[in-house]
């Protein structure tokens, strides 16, 4: 039975609880007996209370029992450490948070409380969010479930690691330049990306505010619809958030089953040098499956493709060095030794912060410095603007984007963290999507000949969720990809 | 204070940056620090090979700029949650080095 248990997505487990064919306390307690088995070899998690996750269960339990029907009352979900959930440690990968009890709830976890979630872990993150490999955690790498020489990809590695193995049904993760859609692509399970103002960021460890987005993995696009609804629409405590209706369509998404009528853009940029081949010919077929299912295939061009990641590494650093400037020992987290204040702060932060995050706050501050900041800052913020126009022209011809999510597959643990440029080049296809504000959904389309998964990226305007979400579903519907489990 | 960078604006004085930043760097990391970012500012420059004039900045991916609301009293964090992760806390207040002499 308790392999059965672990391997039941959203929709599945919150049938089961309801038909009173499973309890929640089981639930949670064949996860986290999985976890026990399996973190050893993949610390994909920072914490778990086996206790407060397991009292959680019962009284969602006892709920039930007392007539509470509500959708999501007892499904398990994990949390990327990033978010704060009120009474649970949130580290964010850093040393400079290590100790820090979140007295508040983020307002997706307020939301995912309300439908009756039970919160069973927290899962491991780059620094701050900082990475593309979860190297940079001060926890720990985490390992690739497909391979564990391998990383799962980051930031939001420790929470497409857990809902591959089977650790949590579905996880929230966070994405500012590509760190739900590409761990979601080298762990292959599905993960979306929402539009710039759908989801609140309150209670979400600041990296970067103008591209920051939380968003649900899952292992279908049907669980991780079902989480997005619930987490996503304004909120009175993030003034990005926008007064637009999130809809509901998650019958839509359930009943999918081709893409006729619908124009799907592959942009000539996306097939370029450096575009690992089977990575290309997995992409292609999948490209190939949507136009059997009925769409249209047209070329589109975003021209600006090349100059997403420049862009991207000034203005991320850029905000990443004001958001992290709150890190100064008095209010919460580490506070390193010092008889004055000046040196009080830079014992904290120089002992708290890890490497990549140095990196990133002092090319930040340089970018944003007198005499620096138009030659930089300024010039990204422009061709912010470029990039942005690119996508606008090319959704007017088409309704959605194809295309890869990385440009290989999971790589080896160590063979990029030496060579921070070489990591971040590896972000070429997801930033864009964060730069201009709109959305982007990785499903799983495949496995390279060594059995590393990769993702198709589907790429949709800003608030068209339910259209990417509904291709996806349609793809997922005609393929068996996302079904396919590690052996681990 | 004058900025002390070297003359090619691509190479950063990394110390002196870091210490605008309040953070202290070993040698060992200055040294590491400074050839990653000799390559990554060498890499973002190329942003300067594109014509931007008269283009607009684009400083938020949302069209959203002011959210307006009534400046209304909520209930927050209290006393004690707020002091909770203090570092150093007493007689309800943060306790910090002493700052004037």
């Amino acid at each position: 039975m308790s392999k059965e248990l672990i391997e039941l997505g959203v929709g599945e487990a919150a049938d089961a609880l309801a038909n009173k064919t499973v309890t929640s306390e089981e639930l949670v307690k064949a996860l986290l007996d999985r976890s026990d088995a399996l973190e050893p070899s993949l610390n994909a998690l920072t914490w778990r209370d086996a206790e407060a996750a397991l009292t959680e269960a019962r009284a969602a339990d006892a709920a039930r029992a007392a007539g509470d029907t509500r959708p999501l009352l007892g499904v398990p979900i994990a949390i990327k450490d990033l978010l704060n959930v009120k009474g649970q440690p949130c580290t964010a990968g850093s040393n400079i948070l290590k100790g820090y009890v979140a007295p508040y709830d983020a307002t997706v976890i307020e939301r995912l409380r309300e439908a009756g979630c039970v919160f069973v872990s927290r899962t491991n993150t780059d620094e701050f969010a900082m990475g593309g490999s979860t190297e940079t955690s001060a926890y720990g790498t985490t390992h690739n479930p497909w391979d564990t020489d391998r990383v799962p990809g980051g930031s939001s590695g420790g929470s497409a690691a857990a809902v591959a193995a089977c650790l949590a049904p579905a996880a929230l993760a966070s994405d500012t330049g590509g760190s739900i859609r590409q761990p979601a692509a080298f762990c292959g399970v599905t993960g979306l990306k929402p539009s710039y103002g759908r989801v609140s960021r309150y209670g979400c460890t600041a990296f970067a505010s103008s591209l920051d987005q939380v968003g649900p993995m899952a292992r279908t696009v049907e669980d991780v619809t079902q989480v997005y609804q619930v987490i996503a629409g304004l909120d009175a405590h993030d003034s990005t958030t926008v007064d637009q209706p999130v809809g509901d369509c998650l019958e839509e998404v359930r009943n999918a089953k081709d893409l006729k009528g619908l124009r799907l853009g592959l942009p000539k940029q996306y097939f370029v040098e450096g575009l690992d081949p089977e990575v290309e010919k997995l992409t292609r077929a999948a490209v190939e499956q949507c136009r059997e299912l009925g769409a249209e295939i047209v070329e589109v061009d975003l021209p600006h493709t090349q100059y997403g990641i420049a862009c991207y590494y000034i203005l991320a650093p850029a905000e990443a060095s004001a958001n992290l400037a709150r890190y100064d020992g008095v209010r919460y987290g580490f506070r390193g030794e010092a008889d004055e204040l000046q040196g009080m702060y830079e014992s904290t932060r120089s002992q708290g912060f890890g490497a990549e995050v140095k990196r990133r706050v002092i090319l930040g501050t340089y970018v944003l410095s007198s005499g620096f900041h138009d030659a930089y800052y300024l010039r990204a913020q422009k061709v912010r603007t470029l990039i942005r126009r690119d996508f606008e022209k090319a959704f007017a011809d088409c309704d959605a984007i194809l295309g890869p999510v990385t440009p290989t597959a999971a790589f080896r643990i160590g063979e990029k963290s030496a060579n921070p440029l070489q990591m971040y080049l590896g972000d070429i296809f997801t930033v864009n999507v964060n730069l201009a504000g709109i959305c982007g959904l990785t499903v799983p389309c495949g496995f390279t000949e060594s059995g590393l998964p990769t993702g198709l990226h589907i790429i949709g305007p800003a608030f068209e969720e339910a259209r990417i979400l509904t291709i996806g579903a349609a793809y997922q519907h005609a393929t068996d990809w996302h079904t396919r489990r590690p052996k681990i | 204070m004058a900025m002390q960078y070297s003359e090619n604006a691509d190479r950063m004085d990394v110390r002196y940056v870091a210490g605008l930043a309040r953070m202290a760097l070993s040698d060992e990391e200055t040294a590491q620090l400074q050839s990653q970012l000799d390559d990554i500012l060498a890499f973002v420059g190329e942003l300067k090979s594109l014509d931007v004039e008269g283009v607009e900045a684009t400083d938020g991916a949302s069209g959203n700029l002011v959210a307006w609301r009534e400046d209304e009293p909520k209930p927050g964090l209290s006393r004690e949650a707020a002091l909770s992760n203090a570092p150093l806390a007493r007689n309800q207040q943060f306790v910090v080095p002493k700052v004037i002499e």
